[in-house]
């Protein structure tokens, strides 16, 4: 039987996805292939249409493969950083040994629910090459000053500890219902054969977790690579662009600039390439998984 | 190892990580109550020596903070209101009433969400534009005001209801608008709780479509204003410290109150469909 009441639920759900968000993908799509510029915001009879050239333009900006550049450095490093955090302290966590294990658990998320403007300005202190209590630590133990935010060699290393401690707290709760949904008569049968702790986290506990690891993979990497707020916030970009990423370069080509054109190909690049490490990872995971 | 040795090493590496992750936090509580100047000093200071409300004041009395704080939370209740209604219908239709094409539909919506919304921010820019809502609230509010994550989770939690119970009402013949408000919504109050939380959360931290489409001093969220003042302040350590306290503590609250919900509707929304 069929609910001709279903479409009135749900459109106005639908009505509003339909217009604010496919839509504007789609026109996204469209406005990469002309010149929309600041004269075509004023008056939209200025605007041609061009082809490739915003993507050409943009392979041939030098800014722009910087960007991709550091953002590739964030996400390469800061993904497998984020994910092994979340997994280890999963695992603490789940040990029968923890013990106060709402505090802690509770204490380890808080960063997730933080804004992330603030904890960049808590961040931007902490790293204070002065003042801040990072290099005061540091220094106790023989290390001298690092100019964390104002060295190019520093400052991305910075953006992605913020980012590891911000988000490590979301993927340790999914792995942690994961780990608790592993039987444990698997456990206690690797116990009698005589396994070692670490061979039952090899054999068991991981590839038991195969599905969540590519889930929480897939789901961190498209997220690490819309870095945006950090570098906006704590460095502006600098120091000499060192953590200009690729939302940040079509933010400033969008919105500073208002080259809508060229800040579309940039956004549809970056979705192409969200799109392909996606697959990428999925195809990976099948061939371990076979 | 043993046990005893276990216990005390697994604790404290717990221990020492929670540490890590409250320490930026309590810190910057710890700030925001120093007279300015104080944090910049060697060894840094931990705790005030001298406890001060002066930031806090400044920022109220004559940054706007209380506008601010006044347009985050007026922002996220109306987004947080509008779209649970959205959601809460949609989720529940594509859960429980068949009508042609709806896996199809709901498929197509899944898989717009692999789509990161900076691809529609240009387009939408100017179609809000078109419609006014440049620098005003509908801005922020009007594109949030449905979202496929939030179908998405409705109809997780709807799917589990039991279909007896909505026959029985039609049996009676009650309407599919009565059935939806007096037996579908009760029974979804946990994950409507959860999905409030999320999106009140998100809504509130949201930084860079507010910061695109709220020009305006006077219509700026806490996060906009803030990643401003930091930036004309950077040297006034204390004084961002108390705002990003302003900022944040709202939100950790709600989520310390919430936590249940908010950690359910985490784990029912990564559960792949």
């Amino acid at each position: 039987m069929s609910h001709p009441a279903a479409w009135v639920f749900i459109a106005p759900a639908l009505g509003v996805i339909g217009v604010f968000f496919l839509l504007p993908v789609a026109a996204g799509f469209a406005l990469s292939l002309t010149d929309f510029d600041i004269y075509a915001l004023a008056d939209f009879r200025n605007l041609r249409f061009v082809g490739l050239d915003n993507y050409v333009r943009m392979l041939e900006t030098p800014l722009f493969w910087q960007a991709l550049g550091n953002t590739l450095y964030f996400v390469i490093v800061g993904v497998p950083l984020s994910i092994g955090l979340s997994l280890a302290t999963a695992l603490l966590l789940h040990s029968r040994l923890a013990l106060f294990r709402p505090f802690f658990r509770t204490a380890l998320f808080a960063p997730v629910v933080t804004t992330i403007v603030a904890v960049a300005v808590i961040w931007r202190y902490l790293f204070h090459t002065r003042y801040g209590v990072v290099n005061h630590a540091l220094e106790a133990i023989g290390i001298g000053p690092i100019d964390w935010l104002g060295d190019p060699l520093w400052a991305m290393p910075t953006i992605i500890l913020l980012a590891v401690w911000k988000n490590f707290g979301y993927n340790m709760v999914i792995f942690l219902a994961a780990l608790q949904a592993i039987p444990e008569t698997l456990y206690e049968a690797a116990r009698i054969d005589g396994a070692s702790w670490w061979r039952q986290i090899v054999h068991i506990t991981l590839p038991m977790l195969g599905p969540t690891l590519l889930m929480v993979g897939i789901l961190t990497t498209s997220g690490y690579f819309q870095l945006f707020a950090e570098p906006y916030v704590m460095t502006q970009g600098g120091p000499l662009r060192s953590t200009v990423s690729v939302l940040y370069f079509m933010y400033e080509e969008g919105f500073k600039w208002w080259n809508f054109g060229a800040a579309s190909a940039v956004a549809l690049m970056l979705f192409g390439l969200v799109f392909a490490v996606t697959w990428l990872l999925m195809r990976l995971s099948r061939r371990v998984a076979a | 190892m043993r046990p005893r040795a276990a216990v005390v090493a697994v604790n404290g590496v717990l221990a020492g990580l929670a540490a890590v992750t409250l320490f930026p936090l309590l810190w910057m509580l710890s700030v925001s109550f120093m007279p300015a100047g104080a944090a910049s000093a060697l060894p840094p200071p931990l705790v005030p020596a001298e406890p001060t409300l002066v930031h806090y004041r400044e920022l109220f009395l004559n940054a706007g903070m209380l506008r601010w704080l006044a347009n985050s939370l007026l922002l996220a209740l109306a987004i947080t209101a509008v779209s649970l209604a959205f959601n809460t219908l949609a989720g529940y239709a594509f859960a429980k009433l068949k009508f042609r094409g709806r896996e199809r539909l709901f498929n197509v919506l899944i898989g717009a969400l692999i789509i990161p919304g900076q691809v529609a921010m240009m387009p939408l820019f100017l179609l809000l534009r078109e419609m006014g809502l440049v620098n005003s609230y509908g801005g922020v509010v009007v594109p949030a005001m449905a979202s496929v994550f939030g179908i998405f989770l409705v109809r997780q939690y709807a799917r589990t209801l039991p279909d007896e119970l909505l026959e029985a009402a039609r049996v009676d013949g009650a309407s599919e608008w009565r059935i939806f408000v007096s037996v579908v919504v009760p029974l979804l109050k946990p994950v409507l709780a959860s999905l409030a939380v999320f999106t009140f959360l998100a809504a509130w931290n949201d930084f860079m479509w507010p910061l695109i489409v709220l020009t305006d001093h006077e219509l700026q969220t806490l996060p906009v204003a803030l990643a401003t003042l930091s930036r004309e302040h950077v040297q006034d350590n204390e004084l961002m410290m108390a705002g990003s306290v302003i900022t944040v503590v709202p939100v950790l609250v709600l989520f310390l109150a919430l936590q249940k919900y908010y950690i359910e509707g985490l784990l029912l929304g990564s559960v792949k469909g």
